[in-house]
């Protein structure tokens, strides 16, 4: 038996049944971390202890009959999320040796849920990037060809789920940071509506834009983990004051009559030909299985890129503003003065891409250049928003690539900031939409690399976008395998 | 706009971010920040001269929190955290050079 094969509604129903427990589960989860962890580098911290820990007190609860069905199963999460008692560094040098002293909401309610959290995943540093490979603590490697990224900034968290080191996993996506690892190494994610789950407790980056979201091997499994998390909380006032419904029965309820407009504006310009060919493939099977195709337009497209490099920079640079080597994390030694100690400990503590966006924030927000700068991208923004609000009033979600390519090679791009930035077009409208947006696998390209066909809906229509994704689930008509990761 | 990025404005921009920049570091950042804000330029040919700015992207009301005491975290366990603490203080260095009189 192989359990870490498993999803999590296989793992579900395998405890309740009885014929495993969550001990077990948790010790195949950890042996497989640390005999393919090696190659793949997509965890900081992995808590046996606390895991087991948790697992023995999962096997309790089921014993007792008190079981939800996250309860025993081994989940990551991403090192951006406090989990109390666990380092939590949000992949920086600038945390020093921070441990969290209190739990996102996030993580609380999964843990409620008894869900077993086994550690922390690798990511680009502040969650800024879109490779892995600004982390500080070295790159991720791609489960499926281990000279590529798995994507990012939630490199760790995709990869541990693709690798099937655990069967879910949290991830924040502020411009794409789900979406695209979802994409890159084959798995699903799902970055929800903006206010749908508390961001309490994650290590902001910018806070208009910034969601947590699950990533998983079915969409079933996504609903799930979504379902347990979704919810207003008082501890976040964006959190949204809206009633969860039932994302798993969504799922069930079949492509029949769905309006899914393709923009044409997803489709130009450098994507490569075997994502818009496999892209091209899905939604052929979605109307072959009911749904109604639409072309329509997002005109301001083009503009998202430079709208989104301002506004999040400008954001990350206020937010990021609090670390300075006083209360918590990194300091730096040997310095002159109060002044001279704020300056040198974000010197040492913060790497390149985290230095470059706080330097391009400041300038945008800065006396002279604000309303040329900052306060242009917020007036694209809301024309960008705009071009969303009007295609929701004739479909009811919208399909398209994730990005314009698969994975890049390690190395590859990591000194041409601007190159990885332009990548991004086709996730960070969604953020400054503040929309849902899902990622499912819908084929690979010539070299064998996954590509991920993306699902938008409207705010908190979560419902149509699982209805969607589980239908194309259903018709996609090849099984989708995993990697194998040679210890 | 056709704003050159300089190594001056750079330093600039640097010490209101409290970042000290290494002088090897200064012309590769110079150059990408010229690079990117050259990119956002893109933005100009947008008429935006009507248009509202965006700041949320969703209109939702906060959720307010009833004004009442809580329970919140126990201050001792912020100094396990801190990097030179005599709890309850936070030791850093001198502020302001020199001494005796004000």
């Amino acid at each position: 038996m192989n359990s870490t094969d498993w999803t999590i509604h296989e793992m579900a129903d395998a405890l309740r049944a009885g014929r495993v427990t969550s001990r077990k589960l948790t010790e195949d989860a950890l042996a497989r971390i640390a005999a393919t962890d090696g190659k793949l580098h997509a965890w900081l911290t992995v808590a046996n202890d606390f895991a087991l820990a948790q697992a023995d007190a999962a096997d309790m609860r089921l014993a007792a009959g008190d079981a939800t069905p996250l309860t025993g199963v081994p989940l990551a999460i991403k090192d951006n999320f406090n989990v109390t008692g666990l380092p939590a560094r949000a992949a920086s040098k600038i945390l020093g040796n921070y441990v969290a002293p209190y739990e996102s909401t996030a993580t609380a309610r999964l843990r409620a849920a008894g869900a077993v959290l086994v550690g922390k995943t690798n990511h680009d540093e502040f969650a800024m990037g879109s490779s892995g490979e600004y982390s500080a603590f070295g790159p991720t490697h791609n489960p499926w060809n281990l000279d590529y990224s798995p994507g990012g900034s939630s490199s760790g968290s995709a990869a541990a789920v693709a690798a099937r080191h655990v069967p879910g996993a949290l991830g924040t996506d502020t411009g794409g940071s789900i979406r695209q690892p979802a994409s890159h190494s084959g798995i699903v994610g799902i970055k929800p509506t903006y206010g749908r789950i508390s961001r309490y407790g994650i290590f902001a980056f910018a806070s208009s834009l910034d969601q947590v979201g699950p990533f998983a091997r079915t969409t079933r499994d996504a609903a799930l983990l979504l379902q347990t998390m979704a919810g207003v909380d008082p501890r976040d006032a964006t959190s949204a004051p809206v009633p969860v419904p039932d994302y798993l029965a969504a799922c069930a309820r079949g492509p029949q009559g769905l309006r899914i407009g393709v923009p044409k504006e997803y489709f130009v310009e450098g994507i490569s030909p075997d994502v818009a060919a496999a892209v091209r493939g899905a939604l052929a099977k979605l109307e072959g299985a009911g749904a109604k195709i639409v072309e329509i337009s997002l005109p301001h497209t083009e503009y998202c890129v430079a709208a989104y490099y301002i506004i999040a920079p400008a954001e990350a640079s206020s937010n990021l503003a609090r670390y300075d080597g006083v209360r918590y994390g990194y300091r730096s030694r040997d310095v002159r003065d109060l002044s001279d100690m704020y300056t040198r400990s974000r010197l040492e503590g913060f790497g390149p891409e985290v230095t470059r966006r706080i330097l391009i924030g400041t300038f945008a927000l800065s006396s002279g250049y604000y309303d040329a700068y900052y306060g242009k991208a917020q007036k694209a923004r809301t024309l960008i928003r705009r071009d969303f609000l009007d295609a929701f009033r004739t479909v009811d979600v919208i399909c398209a690539p994730t990005a314009p390519e698969t994975a890049i090679k390690l190395g590859e791009r990591v000194d041409d900031p601007l190159a990885m930035y332009v990548s991004d077009i086709l996730t960070i409208s969604v953020n400054l939409a503040g929309l849902p947006g899902l990622v499912l696998p819908c084929g690979k390209d010539r070299g064998g690399l996954p590509i991920g066909l993306q699902i938008i809906g409207p705010a908190f229509g979560e419902e149509r976008v699982f209805q969607t994704a589980a239908a194309y689930e259903n018709a996609r008509g090849f099984d989708w395998t995993w990697p194998e990761v040679r210890p | 706009m056709k704003l050159v990025i300089d190594r001056r404005l750079v330093l600039h921009v640097a010490a209101l971010a409290r970042l000290q920049v290494k002088e090897e570091d200064l012309d590769r950042l110079t150059r990408q920040m010229s690079e990117i804000l050259g990119y956002v330029d893109k933005l100009e040919e947008l008429d935006l001269a009507n248009v509202e700015p965006t700041s949320h992207a969703l209109e939702l009301l906060g959720a307010l929190q009833a004004d009442a005491v809580q329970a919140g975290l126990a201050p001792e366990a912020l100094f396990d955290n801190a990097p030179d603490a005599t709890p309850p203080f936070v030791r850093v260095p001198k502020v302001v050079e020199g001494g005796g009189d004000a």
